[in-house]
């Protein structure tokens, strides 16, 4: 059985690997997601990038970003890019908010100014890849 | 499979390897700009209208057409005489605002990612699979594999739907307004599901994560499926999710019921990562 992870300290995975249970030690690696995935948003915290980019979409809520939360990796703050497939870390000089729901906030408003850059490798594949206009 | 088996222990370095799952690192730059949408977007004028007559167009005309419209700018579409033909108004990867006059057949508006988008008829197998971002309005009834791998955004039907909705679902909101079939939720990941009518049979089997929420009865809950205390969290948020489809009023939101996983899957292979090397 899964044993339940004490997160009620929000720094959890980032005071320590996470590899908890003797279930996770014995095959290395964190069982589950290192955030909680259900959290449902609180809309009173939106930052005012965020509301500006619901407007420009057309949306009354977050849409997709509802399911983008602040998770950790290797001891550090980081958002999972699901374009990229990967984990981009939050730059040190952030400060973290002690509560969760600031931090999805920030989490969402990062990615959305990194999938939107000319940086993100998105571009490159698309210029390279794309079979459409 | 007697060959298989190792009587060597396992070197150390082999036990202490992590599994990192992961192929790239990137860091966020305090340079990035504030764009609103991708730089290979379309700029489009949600003011901008334009109407398309699919009678006598392929699935793949119709689609470039759509595409060649949002190239001139126009960010609201009206589709006509549709058909229900297959395919249609996929991978649009773009903002824009589509009306779709009549009903689409198999796989419409898969891999879609931000567009609005309302039905005003029914719609076939595995309408808005891998969604991305946006959102789905059917007005009427939908068939099977409705949302199948969802991704991101809102997908609504009004009406009844088959059964398997959202198998594999990935993240994003489906709300069902009727009924739905067996296995809805089957290898459910992450997300949300609401469905105000019945559920079939089976329900969320095999479930990693995520949540159903079900108004009306339940034939059956499937494998590691289980029911949770709905939070007062859970019914402002649905209040405000069904608000946005005129939904909020069909149902008393406090009997809602909340499916969430038991976690009892959660068993990861005894072998992974190091002795599965030695094996294969």
């Amino acid at each position: 059985m899964t044993e339940k992870k004490n997160l009620k300290d929000i720094d959890h995975y980032l005071k320590s690997d996470g590899v908890d249970s003797e279930r996770e030690k014995m095959i290395g690696q964190t069982i589950g997601y290192r955030y909680d995935v259900n959290l449902l948003p609180d809309y009173d915290r939106l930052t005012p990038f965020l509301a500006k980019y619901m407007e420009f979409m057309g949306w009354k809520d977050l849409n997709w970003l509802e399911d983008v939360h602040m998770g950790y990796e290797e001891g550090r703050a980081a958002v999972f890019d699901r374009n990229i497939n990967g984990w981009v870390t939050v730059p040190p000089e952030i400060d973290l908010p002690d509560n969760q729901q600031d931090r999805d906030m920030i989490a969402r408003e990062l990615l959305i100014k990194f999938q939107m850059s000319e940086t993100h490798p998105l571009v490159d594949l698309r210029k390279t890849y794309g079979k459409f206009i | 499979m007697a060959g298989l088996v190792k009587e060597t222990p396992l070197k150390e370095e082999m036990r202490s390897e992590l599994l990192k799952g992961r192929t790239q690192q990137r860091f966020f730059s305090s340079e990035e700009g504030e764009a609103l949408e991708q730089p290979f977007a379309h700029p489009v004028n949600f003011e901008s209208e334009a109407e398309l007559d699919a009678t006598n167009l392929s699935a793949r005309e119709i689609n470039e057409k759509i595409r060649e419209l949002m190239l001139q700018g126009m960010g609201s579409i009206r589709l006509k005489n549709p058909g229900a033909k297959h395919s249609l108004a996929v991978g649009i990867l773009n903002r824009l605002n589509l009306t779709i006059e009549g009903s689409l057949g198999y796989f419409g508006l898969g891999l879609i990612d931000g567009p609005n988008v309302v039905v005003e008829g029914r719609v076939g197998w595995s309408c808005g699979e891998n969604m991305m971002a946006g959102t789905v309005v059917i007005k009427k009834n939908a068939g099977s594999t409705f949302g199948a791998a969802l991704r991101g955004g809102d997908l609504v039907c009004h009406g009844d739907v088959g059964s398997r909705t959202g198998i594999d679902q990935k993240g994003g909101t489906i709300i069902v307004g009727g009924k739905t079939g067996a296995f809805s939720g089957f290898m459910m990941q992450r997300g949300r599901m609401i469905i105000l009518g019945d559920s079939g049979q089976n329900l969320g089997d095999s479930m990693y994560d995520g949540t159903i929420y079900v108004g009306g009865s339940i034939e059956s809950l499937g494998v590691d499926a289980v029911e949770e205390e709905l939070t007062k969290e859970d019914v402002s948020w649905l209040n405000r999710k069904l608000s946005l489809y005129g939904l909020e009023t069909q149902i008393n939101l406090n009997q809602i019921k909340k499916i969430v996983s038991g976690k009892q899957l959660w068993n990861y292979d005894s072998l992974e990562p190091s002795e599965k090397k030695l094996v294969l």
